[in-house]
């Protein structure tokens, strides 16, 4: 009886104590920041945009990729260790640093990333008319002369949720329209219809922003997610 | 006493049953091993392990795999669980990705024990190494399509065991190195493998001209229109091809599809053995005994063993041999695309001015279009295996409400009325309801019209071709297209569009981009080469931009390479019922998406070139990362 007790007690002790000795740390610094442009953070697509941490002086080396969120914040959980980070070419809505960032991670880092844009959406303002979501703003040029690119079109998306992009059809856009006159990007709007669906329940507000297409870059930029009352 | 005896009788077993003949008692040869000298001195058991690699052959779109075929919008899907291709937003970057070595190394390995065979006549030796070249060839073509330049191994390595495998690790090849490989193996072997247009599932001459045509066509495509995408190239070429390489490609490519259309590579032309151009088109697909157009095809048979079900899982589902069917159905827009005879682009005239047109019969609306509409979709109000389909959605009343049900064939009472009557068709469409037309349509291109063929115990054995004398002439069209000679292209345009029945033949000054396109959209359309046409010309993150499309904008600009493809749309007919009125009984089509379709597929950059597996990298550190992934 005794012995068995002996082995019971040795067992659960072996249990609670094994853990500790052959598993890795966990991971435990937080990595996070915006991308920014001039101290703004610059909203893309949700999961769109991403860039890759890379961890040198292993000998398989496998990128981390780190999703930017659809507000321009980016947060990713590390090991303490030296990284170095850079942007997959044709990724975003901007022109990366051209230089790979290298930074040593010992506890949590906050670190803004510094881009540029190719356009920056200015001045944007909705609001609520019967039924319908309007909206204006300006679009300004940052990168000019010969890397310069042209705006493909300007959006308005609206969606029942917060989550609200141009690319992930139902769940990222209840409705958008395009602006129909880019002729003055100083003064672009918009009015889209919010649909009603029967099978959901009414809701007294909305989200939206705008997004822009930029001529041969694949992400948009956007503003910042507006809910709209009403 | 007696207990020993046994003890005894045992032991004496024991000594006596050794031998000195044991090494021969054991040393058998294995009855179900054949070792490599017992094979390459007999060439029919060398064809065997050639029929294997034969049987490996990759093909992008497959009978045995029905959504392969039917991909990107082209068709509706019209089974429960695939409804979730058409609510999500695109595809993972890993999509399409191949990446076997372990085929080539085989490959490898036959060709050179075959080199080393003494017992083989000449002849089939010469031809069995052709014909593995053939496969070989083929094989990197495929992955040059979907992967970019690969590395090339053209013979079988063996890992030394000394713990360092880096002599193994080969970089990737440029992506035109890839095709010019692909191209010059056809070039070798054209002539040593056999001039006969009857022939279909063994390489020919034939087989290697089209494989040459279609990979220089493809190579040139990307080096021309690369230039409008340089996001989708690597620094090293690994990815795109120069633009001052086109021409050169384009030369290859008419060079090549005229070779085969001279004659020169034996009596290959257009399918022509049926008066209805209709049926004709149709059997193109399943007539094995007397096709000259098929050069190149995946053959089935019944009885022997390889069968697919591509008919059970596509037939009409009223009537259908087992309780299912109806699975691809071609959408309104590949529908409406193709031209009136007189060669003109129009919409199915479903609405004027905002009202109705009312026909007489259902399948009025798709009458006076090129023959290829009914030879590759089953139309409302046509047949299959000699039944017809019952394809419409419901009862229209004078009020404008429509009456339908939620299963196939309900009966109801009409106000006003005191019998209960058939209110949808027995196939559908029903929205939702899994293997109905709820297109309005099904597909007929490669269903099988023999009895049982949608049998799961019988199935069906109709080839699929993987290349065709119709291919060659778009190829060869094309590729004169872009090398200035628009009438050169028109009179091969010309020729596939007569077999369809177009009355007015093109002359050089129609014949641009659009139509070169879309001649190949319709012609080629289910045959698994769509795909790698918006690849090449690098329209695929233009007509898939991930922007869902308006009602108000699907019957515009048909004929358009560059119109959106993001959601497959419906059209479905209805009776009209009001009793008193000229229009009673008549039918009308109204345009719609269903409701299962919530998303629009969106092809990213990164999608151009299936990512190359993190394992793969891991394991050569020297392969380049595919661009935006």
């Amino acid at each position: 009886m005794k012995a068995k007790f002996y082995i019971f007690i040795f067992s659960a002790l072996l249990l609670v104590t094994s853990c500790s000795l052959d598993n890795f740390d966990e991971p435990n610094a937080m990595f996070s920041g915006n991308i920014v442009y001039n101290g703004e953070a610059i909203p893309v697509a949700r999961n769109q945009v991403r860039f890759q941490l890379w961890q040198p002086g292993y000998a398989l080396t496998a990128p981390i990729d780190v999703a930017i969120a659809q507000d321009g914040s980016y947060s990713s959980r590390l090991f303490t260790g030296e990284y170095k980070l850079s942007f997959v070419p044709g990724q975003g809505p901007f022109r990366t640093p051209t230089d790979t960032i290298f930074f040593e991670l010992t506890g949590d880092k906050a670190m803004d990333i510094e881009v540029t844009p190719y356009h920056m959406i200015r001045n944007s303002q909705f609001s609520y008319t019967a039924g319908s979501v309007n909206a204006s703003c300006a679009v300004e040029q940052i990168i000019t002369g010969a890397d310069a690119k042209t705006v493909e079109r300007v959006t308005l998306i609206i969606n029942r949720t917060l989550f609200v992009d141009a690319n992930s059809g139902g769940e990222g856009s209840l409705a958008q329209v395009d602006a129909a006159d880019l002729s003055d990007l100083d003064n672009i709007n918009m009015s889209v219809e919010i649909p009603s669906d029967p099978k959901k329940p009414d809701q007294n507000y909305i989200f939206a922003r705008i997004g822009v297409k930029i001529a041969g870059i694949e992400d948009m930029i956007y503003t910042q997610v507006q809910k709209i009352e009403f | 006493m007696k207990k020993y005896i046994f003890t005894i009788l045992l032991a004496l077993f024991l000594a006596l049953g050794c031998s000195k003949n044991d090494e021969e008692f054991l040393d058998r040869p294995p009855s179900s091993i054949l070792t490599q000298e017992q094979i390459f001195t007999d060439p029919s058991a060398v064809l065997s392990v050639l029929g294997d690699l034969y049987n490996r052959y990759e093909d992008f779109g497959r009978l045995d795999d029905w959504a392969s075929l039917a991909d990107f919008n082209i068709a509706y899907w019209s089974e429960a669980g695939r409804y979730p291709a058409f609510q999500n937003d695109g595809w993972g970057f890993g999509s399409w990705g191949i990446w076997n070595y372990g085929y080539i190394r085989e490959i490898n390995l036959f060709l050179e024990r075959c080199e080393e065979a003494t017992e083989l006549e000449a002849s089939l030796k010469t031809r069995f190494l052709a014909e593995a070249r053939f496969l070989r060839a083929s094989y990197y073509f495929e992955m040059v399509k979907r992967m970019g330049g690969v590395p090339l191994i053209l013979e079988s390595e063996t890992y030394d065991f000394s713990g360092d495998a880096s002599y193994l690790q080969h970089p990737r090849e440029t992506e035109a190195a890839i095709y010019d490989f692909v191209i010059s193996e056809a070039e070798a072997i054209k002539d040593i493998l056999p001039t006969d247009a009857d022939s279909k599932s063994r390489a020919t001459k034939g087989a290697a001209l089209a494989m040459e045509t279609r990979a220089a066509l493809y190579a040139a495509s990307i080096a021309k229109y690369g230039a409008t995408t340089p996001q989708v190239s690597l620094p090293g070429n690994e990815v795109g091809i120069p633009a001052s390489m086109a021409e050169g490609y384009y030369t290859k490519a008419l060079t090549a599809a005229q070779a085969i259309i001279s004659g020169s590579a034996g009596a290959y032309a257009l399918y022509n053995s049926k008066p209805n151009l209709s049926e004709n088109f149709e059997a193109l697909f399943y007539d094995k005994a007397n096709n000259p157009e098929a050069i190149f095809v995946e053959d089935y048979k019944v009885g022997g063993g390889k069968t697919h079900y591509f008919t059970g899982w596509n037939q009409p589902r009223f009537g259908a041999e087992e309780e299912e069917g109806g699975r691809i159905n071609p959408s309104l827009q590949f529908v409406q695309s193709f031209e009136l005879l007189d060669g003109t682009y129009a919409p199915l005239a479903n609405e004027v001015g905002g009202n109705p047109v009312y026909y007489d019969n259902i399948g009025d609306i798709f009458q006076g279009r090129d023959a290829r509409l009914a030879g590759t979709v089953i139309l409302p109000g046509t047949t299959f295996k000699s039944k017809p389909v019952d394809i419409w959605a419901g009862i229209v009343l004078a009020d404008g409400s429509i009456v339908s049900g939620d299963s196939r064939g309900q009966e109801k009472t009409l106000p006003g009325g005191t019998e209960q009557v058939q209110v949808v068709g027995f196939d559908g469409p029903i929205d939702g309801l899994e293997f109905t037309a709820q297109s309005g349509f099904y597909i007929r291109k490669y269903q099988d019209p023999n009895t049982g063929s949608g049998r799961r115990g019988t199935q069906s054995d109709v080839w699929f071709i993987r290349y065709r004398f119709g291919e060659v002439l778009l190829n060869a069209a094309e590729a004169a297209f872009e090398l200035g000679q628009p009438d050169v292209a028109a009179g091969y345009l010309n020729q596939v569009r007569a077999r369809a029945g177009i009355t007015t033949p093109l002359t050089g000054g129609d014949v641009d981009f659009d139509r070169i396109a879309h001649e190949r959209y319709v012609e080629l359309a289910f045959e698994g080469l769509h795909f790698f046409d918006l690849k090449r010309w690098r329209l695929a993150h233009i007509v898939l931009d991930g922007n869902p499309i308006s009602e108000a904008e699907v019957t515009q600009n048909i004929g358009e390479a560059t119109k959106r493809e993001t959601q497959p749309y419906s059209i479905w007919p209805y009776k009209y019922h009001n009793p008193g009125d000229p229009n009673d009984g008549k039918y009308l089509y109204k345009i719609l998406r269903l409701s299962r379709i919530t998303g629009a597929d969106r092809f990213q950059f990164g999608n151009y070139y299936s990512e190359i597996g993190q394992d793969l990298i891991n394991n050569n550190p020297k392969l380049v990362r595919n661009p935006n992934q």
